[in-house]
C-alpha cells in the first residue's frame, strides 16, 4: 500500500473525471425518468395506427424534455428589456425571439429552445409494461393430452459424460474425502460428480393464431385500419406468452387467401362477403398445418359484420366446428362511425355461440381509443373460458 | 510553443498583478478537458450532488456548444486557496489572458464584501463542501433508495433560489412563545387604578402565549421547510441545508455577476497591456481573445436585445478608473453589488455612448423606448431582484400542519405562472407531508389560491 502512495502517478494517469461523467449519469436519469412518464401513458400513445408494420422491434416515440419546475411569473403580454446598439426611441423592428429564430434569447432567458428527444422503446418491453399497467390477465393454456418434452438438468451422478462435469461439486466431495485421516490428496475418480438430465413432459406451449380480416368491399380503409392496429397488440401480447406463436393471416370476401404478415396488412378487396368461406380456410389450415392437439388455438375475426343471407347456415356451421377446436374465438366488429352495437349477421352467430357457452367473445371498435377496452374484453375473456373449461 | 507553456508565466503575471494593488489568495489553476468544463457550468461547481435537472441542463449545454455558441475559457472558484479550470484546448494567448483574467476575480471575490459576507458564512471550501454534500446524498440514496432522495431534491432545488442572505447560515429558530405584554408603568393612576377594582390587576398573570409560526412573513423557504416542516425525517432536512448552503454561496456571484466579469475583464485587459515580458504575437492573439469576449454584439449583428456584461462592466469599469482613479476603484469593487455598481456609475452620457436602450416587446414587435436614465436602471436590475425569483413567502403555519405560502404579486406586479407553481407544490408537499396553499393573483388581479393535493 505504502508504495502505492508514495510512488509518483504515471503522467498519463487519468483523472477521475475524464473516467466519469456527473452530466451524463443525470442525462441517463432523466431520460429513465422521461421512460417512466412515457411508460404511464402508453395507452393512449400507442393506440394510433402508426407504430406497425415494417416489422421492426422497436418504436420511436418523440418526447419533450422534463421540466424542472421553479415558482415563475407568469408570461406577461409585454416585457421590457435592455438592449444595445444604434437606435432611436420609437423604432419598432420584429422580435427575433418570435417566430423561433435560433439563438434569440430573451432577457429573462426563461425559453430555452424547444428541444425534442426520440425516444426509441422495444415493442417487447411495450406489451410487458401494457400487461402489467393494464393487468390484463395472462393466457391460460389449455391442458390436454398435447405435451412437449424437453431435457432438464436434474441430479447428479459418479458417471457420465465430461463435458456435464460439475467442478464445485466435485472439488466439495475432495474436500470432505480428505478429511479422512491417510486419504490421497489428488483427486480420484471417486469424486467427480457428473450432472443428469432428466426428459420432463409439459403440456405443450405452442400456439397458432388465425387473424381472419374481412376485405369485402364494405370494409373502409379507416375500418382495415382499425382492426390491423387491433391484430397487432394481439400478437405481442400472445407472443409475450407463448416461446412459440405461429400466426397465420387470411384474408377473405366471397372467396379466402392465406397471406404473409405484411402483405396482410395491404391487402384491399372488393365485393361480397361469405364468412363461411374465410371459416372453412381457418379449418382447412388447421387440418393440414396444426394438429389441434399439440396446438393451443386462436382465432381472432375483424369484419363489419355483413354477411350475404344465403350464408348463414354454412358459416353457423363452419363457426360451430371451429369455436369446438379452438381455445378462443374472438370476434371484432369494425364499426367506424356506427353504432349498430353487434346487431349483425355475423355477430349474431357469435351471440349464439357464446350463450351456448363455448369461448367466444364479441367486441366493437368504432374508434382507436376502443383497441385496449377490447384487448382487455378478449384476454379477461380468455381466462374466463379457460378456468371454466 | 505549445499551450502548456502558459504555466511558465502565472507566477510572472501573478506578480505584476500584485504590483497594481490587487491582492487575492493564491489560485490552483488546472487544465482540463473541455467535456469536463461543460459539467462545470451545468453545476455550477466541480463536484455537486446528482439530479436529473443537471442532466437537462447538460443537454443544452451539449446542443448549444454543438451550434458552436458557447464556448468556455475557465471556471474559478473563490476561496484560500482558489480554484481556476481552464479549458485544455485554450491557446496559449487564451490561456495568458485568463490567468490574467482569473487573477481579476480572486482580487474581487476576496476583497468585495459581499463575497466575504456570504465566504464567512459558508467558509472559504464550498468546493469541498459541495463534494461533501455530493458524498452525503450518494450515502442517503444507498440507504433510503433513489425515488425517495429525488423527491427530497426535486423540492429542494425547486426552492434553491429562495433564501435571505440577510440572516446566518445558522440560523437560530424562532422564539416558542410570544414576548410578554410589557409591563404597566407604576404610576399613581396605575396604582388607583388596581385600587378600584382588584379582579382586574389579578388577571395579569396570563399563560404565556405561543407565538404565531413565523412570527413575520419569511422568505427564506429553504430553511423554514427543514426546520418546521412536521414529519420531515433529519437526512431529508439535511439535504434541503445542504441546497441551502450552495445557495449561499452562489448568490454573491449572481449578485455580482456584472462587476465581477466587469472587473475581471477590466483586468486582464491592464495586465496584458503592461506585461512586457509577453511575445508580440501572443499578445496580439490575447488582444483578439480579448476583443471577442467584451464585445457587445454578436459579429454579424448591429442591435441586440441582451446585454453582454463582460462588456457592460468592463465599459463601467474603463469609466471609473479614468474619471475616478484606482483607489476609487479598488473602494467600489470592496462596497458594491451589482444594484448599486449600475444606479451608481451607469450615467446617462454613457449609456448613450455605449448605446443602450430600453425596448417594450409586445406583439412580436420591438418598440425602442424613450431614454430616461432611472429606467433604464431598474430594467436592467430588474432580472436580479430576489436572487431571480418571484418573491413567495411562509405566511402562516395552520395548527394541522397546513403550509400557507403567499405570493407578493403587488412587488412582483403581476401573478405567478400557475401550472409551474402547482408542480411546485407538489413537490413541496411530498416532504411537507401536510397540504400545501399558495396565494397569487391571476391575470385579471384577481386574488386566488393553489395548492397540493
Amino acid at each position: 500500500m505504502s508504495e502505492q502512495i508514495t510512488r509518483e502517478p504515471p503522467a498519463s494517469a487519468a483523472k477521475w473525471y475524464e473516467l466519469f461523467s456527473r452530466g451524463a449519469r443525470d442525462w441517463l436519469r432523466h431520460d429513465a425518468k422521461v421512460r417512466e412518464a412515457v411508460r404511464r401513458h402508453l395507452p393512449e400513445l400507442v393506440s394510433g395506427g402508426e407504430l406497425i408494420g415494417g416489422g421492426a422491434r422497436t418504436v420511436r416515440v418523440p418526447v419533450k424534455l422534463l421540466e424542472h419546475y421553479h415558482f415563475r411569473l407568469r408570461r406577461a403580454e409585454e416585457r421590457q428589456g435592455v438592449g444595445q446598439g444604434q437606435v432611436k426611441p420609437g423604432d419598432v423592428f420584429v422580435d427575433p425571439t418570435q417566430g423561433g429564430a435560433p439563438g434569440g434569447k430573451g432577457p429573462g432567458g426563461e425559453e430555452e429552445g424547444e428541444v425534442q428527444l426520440l425516444l426509441e422503446l422495444k415493442i417487447d418491453d411495450i406489451v410487458e409494461w401494457l400487461w402489467e399497467e393494464m393487468q390484463l390477465p395472462n393466457l391460460v393454456p389449455r391442458a390436454g393430452p398435447s405435451q412437449e418434452s424437453e431435457w432438464v438438468r436434474e441430479g447428479w451422478d459418479r458417471r457420465g459424460a465430461r463435458s456435464r462435469l460439475d467442478r464445485r461439486r466435485s472439488f466439495k466431495e475432495l474436500v470432505k474425502r480428505r478429511g479422512a485421516p491417510g486419504a490421497l490428496p489428488t483427486f480420484t475418480d471417486e469424486d467427480l460428480r457428473f450432472r443428469q438430465l432428466a426428459r420432463r413432459r409439459r403440456p405443450a406451449v405452442r400456439a397458432v393464431v388465425f387473424f381472419l380480416l374481412d376485405v369485402s368491399g364494405s370494409m373502409s380503409e379507416r375500418d382495415r385500419q382499425l382492426a390491423k392496429t387491433f391484430f397487432f397488440w394481439t400478437v405481442q401480447g400472445l407472443r409475450r406468452q407463448y416461446r412459440m406463436l405461429e400466426t397465420v393471416f387470411v384474408a377473405h370476401t366471397t372467396d379466402a387467401w392465406e397471406f404473409t404478415e405484411p402483405e396482410f396488412f395491404q391487402v384491399s378487396g372488393t365485393g361480397g362477403t361469405v364468412a363461411s368461406s374465410g371459416l372453412n380456410k381457418v379449418s382447412e389450415i388447421i387440418r393440414e398445418r396444426f394438429e389441434a392437439e399439440q396446438y393451443n388455438v386462436y382465432l381472432f375475426y375483424a369484419t363489419d359484420g355483413d354477411n350475404a343471407a344465403s350464408d348463414a347456415s354454412a358459416a353457423r356451421e363452419a363457426l360451430a366446428a371451429l369455436a369446438a377446436e379452438a381455445c378462443f374465438c374472438g370476434y371484432v366488429e369494425v364499426a367506424a362511425g356506427l353504432s349498430r352495437h353487434l346487431e349483425t349477421e355475423t355477430g349474431r352467430l357469435f351471440a349464439e355461440l357464446a350463450s351456448a357457452g363455448a369461448p367466444v367473445e364479441s367486441c366493437v371498435l368504432a374508434e382507436f381509443d376502443d383497441v385496449w377496452g377490447a384487448i382487455r374484453r378478449f384476454f379477461t375473456a380468455q381466462q374466463r373460458a379457460a378456468e371454466g373449461a | 510553443m505549445s499551450a502548456g507553456d502558459w504555466q511558465s508565466y502565472i507566477p510572472r503575471i501573478e506578480q505584476l498583478a500584485r504590483g497594481l494593488g490587487l491582492e487575492f489568495h493564491p489560485v490552483e489553476f488546472e487544465a482540463v478537458p473541455d467535456t469536463f468544463m461543460m459539467e462545470i457550468a451545468v453545476y455550477g461547481l466541480p463536484v455537486r450532488m446528482p439530479h436529473w435537472s443537471f442532466g437537462v441542463r447538460y443537454i443544452y449545454q451539449l446542443i448549444q456548444r454543438h451550434m458552436g455558441h458557447s464556448r468556455l475559457f475557465e471556471v474559478v472558484f473563490p476561496g484560500n486557496p482558489g480554484h481556476a479550470y481552464l479549458a485544455a484546448g485554450n491557446g496559449l494567448a487564451e490561456n495568458i489572458l485568463v490567468t490574467a483574467h482569473v487573477l481579476g476575480h480572486a482580487d474581487f471575490s476576496r476583497n468585495n464584501l459581499l463575497f466575504q459576507r456570504c465566504q464567512r458564512q459558508v467558509s472559504e471550501r464550498i468546493v469541498e463542501h459541495a463534494a461533501q454534500h455530493a458524498r452525503q446524498i450518494q450515502q442517503a440514496i444507498e440507504t433510503h433508495g433513489l425515488e425517495r432522495v429525488e423527491a427530497v431534491l426535486d423540492a429542494a432545488l425547486a426552492l434553491e433560489q429562495h433564501i435571505d442572505v440577510d440572516q446566518p447560515l445558522r440560523r437560530l429558530r424562532f422564539p416558542e412563545y410570544a414576548e410578554p405584554p410589557k409591563a404597566l408603568a407604576d404610576d399613581e393612576f396605575r396604582r388607583r387604578f388596581a385600587a378600584l377594582e382588584p379582579a382586574t390587576a389579578g388577571a395579569a398573570i396570563a399563560p404565556r402565549q405561543r407565538a404565531p409560526l413565523p412570527p413575520h412573513p419569511e422568505r427564506d423557504l429553504l430553511w423554514f421547510v427543514a426546520q418546521y416542516a412536521p414529519e420531515m425525517e433529519s437526512w431529508e432536512r439535511d439535504i434541503f441545508l445542504a441546497v441551502r448552503e450552495e445557495s449561499f454561496y452562489f448568490y454573491p456571484v449572481f449578485a455580482t455577476q456584472i462587476m465581477n466579469e466587469g472587473w475581471a475583464s477590466y483586468w486582464h485587459a491592464r495586465l496584458l497591456r503592461e506585461a512586457d515580458f509577453i511575445a508580440q504575437q501572443a499578445y496580439l492573439d490575447a488582444i483578439k481573445c480579448h476583443s471577442d469576449v467584451v464585445r457587445p454584439v454578436a459579429a454579424d449583428q448591429e442591435v441586440t436585445l441582451s446585454l453582454n456584461p463582460y462588456h457592460l462592466g468592463f465599459a463601467l469599469w474603463e469609466r471609473i478608473v479614468a474619471d475616478e482613479g484606482l483607489e476609487a476603484a479598488f473602494a467600489i469593487r470592496a462596497q458594491d453589488d451589482d444594484f448599486a455598481f449600475i444606479r451608481n456609475h451607469l450615467t446617462r452620457e454613457l449609456a448613450a455612448e455605449l448605446g443602450l436602450f430600453r425596448y417594450r416587446a409586445r406583439d412580436g414587435k420591438i418598440r425602442v423606448l424613450e431614454q430616461d436614465v432611472d429606467a433604464l436602471h431598474e430594467a436592467i436590475l430588474a432580472p436580479k431582484y430576489n436572487f431571480g425569483a418571484p418573491t413567495v413567502l411562509v405566511r402562516r403555519v395552520h395548527t394541522d400542519g397546513t403550509l400557507e405560502l403567499a405570493h407578493d404579486h403587488a412587488l412582483d406586479r403581476r401573478g405567478l405562472d400557475l401550472e409551474r407553481s402547482r408542480k411546485v407544490l407538489e413537490y413541496l408537499q411530498r416532504v411537507w407531508r401536510r397540504p400545501v396553499r399558495l396565494g397569487t393573483v391571476d391575470q385579471d388581479g384577481a386574488e386566488l389560491e393553489i395548492a397540493a393535493p
